[in-house]
């Protein structure tokens, strides 16, 4: 019977019959990954610890007819305790792995992979609030998936800015003279702290105030739910009293 | 694909938790192939369950009155409130005899990415019961996975105040296994939990 190994993230979960779970995860080579974990909810499990969402693995599986089959599990990085310790990070990070799963098929995802894990990691070592953790993945996961926000020129023309006007529908900033009557505006702080979460510059993230944080993340979550067109149901549960 | 009657009752019987079609197919001839089998006694009392059985008011334990039988039990100590996610979790705390105290029915695990949040639990009711007896410990029994330990450190946020003890199910290895074979994830926390042996 064929098998196959790979690293792979733990996105979700599922209950299958008595004691098996369906394991969504985000592979290195393989994509998304849909994979039968037989007894895993059985409490003397060998491997149902190691298959909790936010763990990354190097998991071996064998191909089954409609669902793969997990013969072994080893962990790689273990995330799940420290995010599940902290109710904010664990809302982001849920938030994360639903956008992951809308963003990813079984084709090849190396880069959505690699930004997974990294934001993973980071949340689990508390390395910057979590709200910021989680709009600067989701504009780097569209990024990844084709759909780049621009801040600073028009998504339209591409006539340099700054502009102010922000219009999710046209993919950004617009210039005065793309922007439809009655556009939304932004101010510098918030277009300024956009662009370095789309960037990673943390430095300038982590220096932003409470109310620019907030119109961020007002921001990041509707380009979200528009370009993913059924919303994310979790987004609307992050706690960023916290963040 | 059978004839009328039969394809409805497997159409039927797979829709339960669980049960595949192949399974559903199995169960539909058990019944039609064993002469002994009581379809009347099966059909009463899945018509009566639903009319009969309710939810506790008090914890949200299933009963056949307006409370249960461990909320009406006068000789259970109610000073100790237990949280558990399903009413299912309270007949397996039951079983090990060791606890005495209440329970509180969460019916649930908090799970955004399934859309459930902590309204869609029965929290406030938990912090009414609180405000309302005067409960000395609550213990969280929440399922040792990711979404229960979420809704034990969200609880747990909630519920710290002076006078209240707030204490987690210890969790590590399983009694009857062998070390070697344990994950490094359940090792770690057998570490973490161990304890003083006087």
């Amino acid at each position: 019977m064929p098998t196959y190994r790979d690293e792979a993230v733990v996105l979700r979960t599922h209950k299958l019959g008595e004691a098996d779970r369906i394991v969504t995860m985000l592979s290195r080579q393989h994509g998304k990954v849909r994979a039968v974990a037989k007894g895993v909810r059985r409490t003397g499990s060998r491997f149902g610890a190691r298959l909790e969402p936010f763990m990354v693995v190097d998991m071996q599986c064998y191909v089954g007819r409609s669902l793969d089959i997990v013969q072994q599990a080893e962990t790689l990085g273990s995330y799940g305790a420290d995010i599940a310790g902290d109710y904010a990070r664990y809302t982001a990070a849920t938030a994360m792995v639903e956008t992951a799963d809308r963003l990813t098929d079984h084709e090849a995802g190396l880069q959505h992979y690699l930004l997974l894990v990294g934001a993973l990691r980071s949340l689990s070592r508390n390395e910057h609030p979590a709200g910021l953790t989680l709009d600067s993945y989701l504009l780097r996961a569209l990024s990844i998936a084709g759909w780049a926000p621009s801040f600073v020129d028009c998504a339209v023309t591409g006539a340099p800015g700054p502009h102010s006007a922000f219009v999710v529908q046209l993919g950004g900033v617009v210039s005065d003279a793309a922007a439809p009557p009655g556009s939304p505006r932004l101010d510098a702080d918030t277009l300024g702290l956009l662009a370095a979460l789309l960037a990673g510059d943390w430095a300038t993230a982590d220096a932003a105030d409470e109310r620019t944080r907030a119109q961020a993340s007002g921001v990041t979550a509707a380009y979200t739910q528009f370009h993913l067109e059924r919303g994310l149901r979790s987004l609307e549960h992050v706690d960023r009293t916290s963040a | 694909m059978y004839e009328g009657i039969v394809q409805d009752l497997i159409d039927e019987l797979g829709r339960l938790p669980g049960i595949g079609p192949k399974s559903a197919q199995r169960i539909a001839f058990h019944i039609l192939q064993t002469e002994s089998f009581d379809t009347t006694r099966l059909a009463e009392i899945l018509t009566v369950v639903r009319d009969k059985v309710k939810f506790c008011q008090i914890c949200g334990n299933v009963s056949e009155q307006e409370t249960c039988a461990i909320c009406r039990d006068p000789r259970r100590n109610g000073a100790v409130i237990c949280v558990v996610e399903e009413a299912k979790d309270v007949v397996a705390i039951e079983r090990t005899r060791e606890f005495r105290g209440l329970y509180h029915v969460l019916g649930g695990a908090i799970s955004p990415i399934d859309g459930i949040g902590p309204d869609d639990l029965r929290i406030a009711q938990l912090l009414q019961r609180l405000a309302s007896t005067e409960v000395t410990e609550v213990i969280i029994a929440t399922d040792p996975n990711l979404e229960g330990e979420a809704t034990a450190t969200y609880l747990t946020r909630l519920l710290i105040q002076p006078g209240l003890r707030v204490t987690r199910l210890a969790s590590g290895l399983p009694v009857g296994g062998d070390l070697e074979y344990a994950d490094e994830v359940t090792l770690g926390r057998a570490f973490e939990g161990r304890r003083v042996v006087e």
